[in-house]
């Protein structure tokens, strides 16, 4: 009886071990991010629209708005473009974009040919600033508060199930208890 | 004789293959040569994120491309390697780092190899001890040899 009992206890210990690991295995490899809770990356580039004038982090303060990084080179961001434009048709959070290691002329005649979501669009010629904002791959869709604070983060097309679920309650519930 | 030489030959040509592609990935090469030991160290413990089985090193997608051009320029700052370590983590968090850090968090993980090495020493000192009783006993004589 004892001969067995030592095997069976670590095989259950193994399994309750594997099966924690398993639950917690981030999901098709999304990487948690260390920006959340913590304060958005500052960053002044130049407009897409107008690269002589230029996207700030400061004149966004105040303000909730999503920061959504994408190119045209990226398949997924084509997926999710029917979605970011029926945010901001709901007119509830503006989105900043920006355009990541991207060809300005192909962007903009993205932006004509699909319909433009963006509030305004930055770009990022030498992947610096996705770097602060901890990218690794397009597209990624971060949630910050009027304090400037990274508050969710969401890698992969964003769909209308994630924008109902996890950035609208974020927004609403949060501004209507500040009001 | 012949099968020799030909092995001799692809090993060759497998080598000079595997050394074009490492040249491929990532050709940079610091003026200084301490500078440029602590770049190919720093590079190969840090993760691809885009591949993440890969070491920035090995990688040749852009992301990793434009992390070792963060690396290069850092190094070139006069930043020490830790600073460059936190920088990234900072950014990518701990995932980044290929050699887990020592924390209280990741105490089990560097600790789990000397608890496993404890349990199979405990479970090689029992067996043997066993044995060792047991050989005794079978050497001691038998009641019946003394009898007859």
């Amino acid at each position: 009886m004892n001969r067995f009992l030592l095997p069976l206890g670590l095989f259950v210990l193994l399994a309750v071990v594997l099966a924690i690991g398993i639950r917690h295995s981030p999901e098709k490899g999304i990487i948690a991010s260390p920006l959340l809770g913590k304060p958005a990356p500052q960053f002044s580039l130049p407009s897409l629209n107008d690269p002589t004038r230029e996207v700030r982090s400061a004149d966004l303060k105040g303000h909730w708005y999503l920061f959504n990084v994408w190119g045209t080179w990226c398949g997924e961001c084509r997926q999710e473009h029917e979605t970011l434009l029926q945010v901001q048709r709901a007119g509830v959070v503006p989105i900043i974009g920006l355009d990541w290691k991207d060809d300005d002329a192909q962007a903009a005649a993205w932006l004509t040919q699909l319909g433009n979501p963006y509030q305004s669009v930055a770009t990022d010629h030498s992947g610096r600033e996705a770097i602060d904002w901890g990218v690794y791959g397009a597209p990624e869709t971060f949630l910050v508060s009027p304090q400037g604070v990274v508050v969710y983060k969401h890698v992969g097309a964003l769909t209308p199930d994630t924008w109902m679920r996890e950035i609208l309650p974020r927004v609403s519930g949060l501004s209507a208890g500040k009001s | 004789m012949m099968r020799r030489a030909a092995l001799t030959v692809l090993l060759g040509v497998c080598l000079s293959l595997a050394a074009a592609a490492a040249w491929a990935v990532d050709p940079t090469e610091l003026p200084d040569p301490t500078l440029q030991a602590r770049y190919v160290a720093l590079t190969h413990e840090l993760r691809c994120m885009q591949c993440q089985n890969e070491s920035l090193a090995d990688s040749p997608v852009d992301l990793a491309a434009d992390l070792r051009r963060e690396v290069r320029n850092q190094l070139l700052a006069g930043k020490s390697d830790d600073e460059i370590r936190a920088w990234m983590t900072a950014r990518y968090g701990d995932f980044i780092l290929f050699r887990p850090r020592y924390s209280l968090r990741n105490a089990w993980l560097w600790g789990a190899p000397g608890v496993l090495l404890l349990i199979g020493v405990l479970v090689c000192w029992r067996i043997v001890r066993n044995r060792t009783t047991l050989l005794a006993a079978d050497q001691e004589p038998l009641e019946e040899d003394g009898r007859s």
